[in-house]
């Protein structure tokens, strides 16, 4: 399949909600990002799946702006994102012009890396009344209806130490929709959970995808979670794209032999 | 026994006097020396060149030279330059910046302890460089960086008995004093040293234990679990 081909058309009037272009970035000799081009819609859900050091964790951390890339353009909404114009170029974006960019994307970690030395509630509202100066009642208001939205509403006080792995990453998934984010990044979310936890957190991201206007970009490794919820799943390789297509298509009836392989390797694990 | 009694009637008074003179210097060099490792070990992490070598120069100098020396500098020789300190002032300020330089390492190492992570999620959600630090890291770096500290307290305390030997009036001062009008060396000294060992035993290490505690319970932990 052809990687410039995108199963949603966009009009040309609607720049995609997030766009990648000729992206690389490399560690060293290492490149984890190969001259990337990827565009998502506004409210899309694309699932992002492949084999360790294919790149797909990579696509959400510089997208995250966590670090930096050694080549191309990331746009969001039309805007560059790591690069600002400055007299007609492109040059590197200032600190003022990241932290601008970034209110509009919220992130999800593997291991849910919430404030220890906060409570639940703290932890969400840290945020809003820091970074955009919400005041603590509004801030309170709006993380207790997050943390009744995914239904940990009454641990509201406790420490996060306290909270099996389930329930510390939706207080994590609270927390980063505190910011009212447009776009969601899931990176590995439920890689360091325990089995029987993983519904909780699935069914978080599930009720997201169907009740909230938001674009979700996810990193996993649940096929059948990515199946179910995507619109699009992308199979990276080797800092590629190596296919992409409905999730049916992708999964079901791969046409690439790598991803072929990578499937029945998951899916045998299963 | 009854002759010590007697000497402790005599000369009791001196060695409170020494005694609340050690206390004024070890908090208010407690104070400079926490100032200055939280101002060094943040310089030492900086990514300006510039920035973390000046931070390097303090330490190497104030960790690899005597805190005597440093001492004598600070009250014989800086008023050659034209800078001339009172001698309570010389005493703590050397004492401070010596541990300060100390400290600036614990300081560095707790905060690089902190997890990667947490650097990340405060940068995902948008806090400014500063509130990353002091709301998020700091925090978390304090209790890292606790047990070290009331080390540091316990030689900066026992430190401070080199300012005796600028005429300061502590309690080593007054030790020698009088050590030199009576000749009674072993309970001068033995007063004296019995009194160092209970302020780091009864001031010093209850006190950073409670903070231990009010941090771990910040934390959500309950102490010892």
């Amino acid at each position: 399949m052809d990687n410039d081909t995108h199963p949603i058309r966009l009009r040309e009037t609607d720049p995609p909600a997030v766009r990648f272009s000729q992206v690389s970035k490399h560690y060293g000799d290492l490149t984890v990002l190969d001259s990337l081009d990827l565009d998502i819609a506004a409210n899309e859900i694309v699932s992002i799946i492949g084999p360790s050091g294919s790149g797909k964790t990579t696509v959400l951390r510089v997208l995250m702006t966590l670090e930096p890339i050694d080549d191309g353009v990331i746009y969001l909404y039309g805007q560059p994102l790591t690069h600002m114009e400055r007299g007609g170029i492109l040059v590197q974006s200032s600190d003022a012009h990241l932290r601008k960019m970034r209110s509009d994307i919220g992130m999800v970690f593997q291991h849910f890396n919430l404030f220890p030395h906060m409570t639940v509630i703290e932890n969400c509202m840290e945020a809003p009344v820091q970074a955009l100066g919400l005041s603590k009642d509004e801030a309170r208001e709006r993380s207790m209806d997050l943390l009744t939205m995914v239904g940990i509403a009454d641990k509201a006080g406790q420490h996060p130490s306290r909270l099996s792995g389930g329930q510390q990453q939706r207080v994590a998934i609270a927390r980063a929709l505190a910011m009212r984010p447009k776009v969601m990044l899931f990176d590995e979310v439920t890689s360091a959970l325990d089995p029987e936890v993983i519904g909780e957190v699935l069914n978080v991201i599930r009720q997201l995808a169907g009740e909230h206007d938001l674009t979700m970009i996810i990193v996993t490794h649940q096929m059948g979670f990515a199946r179910e919820i995507s619109d699009r799943v992308c199979f990276f390789y080797e800092g590629r794209i190596a296919e992409q297509g409905p999730p049916d298509q992708l999964i079901g009836n791969p046409q690439n032999e790598r991803t072929r392989m990578f499937l029945s390797a998951v899916l045998d694990a299963d | 026994m009854e002759r010590y009694l007697d000497f402790l009637v005599e000369y009791g008074p001196r060695f409170v006097d020494g005694t609340i003179v050690t206390v004024q210097q070890t908090v208010l060099a407690a104070l400079l020396a926490v100032a200055i490792a939280l101002v060094m070990g943040l310089m030492k992490l900086s990514k300006l060149f510039l920035v973390r070598s000046v931070a390097t120069t303090y330490i190497e100098i104030f960790r690899g030279t005597s805190l005597l020396i440093q001492l004598f500098w600070i009250f014989f020789v800086l008023p050659l330059f034209g800078i001339t300190l009172e001698k309570f002032t010389a005493g703590f300020i050397a004492v401070g910046m010596n541990l300060g330089a100390y400290g600036a390492e614990v300081v560095r190492g707790a905060i690089i302890s902190v997890p990667r992570g947490q650097y990340e999620v405060a940068i995902a959600l948008n806090l400014s460089p500063y509130k990353r630090m002091t709301r998020i890291i700091l925090p978390q770096a304090l209790i890292a960086m606790l047990p070290p500290w009331g080390n540091l307290f316990i030689e900066l305390l026992k430190g401070t008995a080199l300012v005796a030997l600028i005429s300061v009036t502590d309690l080593m001062f007054e030790a020698r004093q009088i050590n030199g009008t009576t000749f009674l060396s072993a309970e001068a000294f033995g007063t004296a040293l019995i009194i160092y060992y209970l302020l780091a035993r009864l001031l010093i290490s209850p006190s950073m234990l409670a903070l231990e505690r009010v941090m771990a319970r910040k934390m959500g932990r309950t102490p010892g679990g």
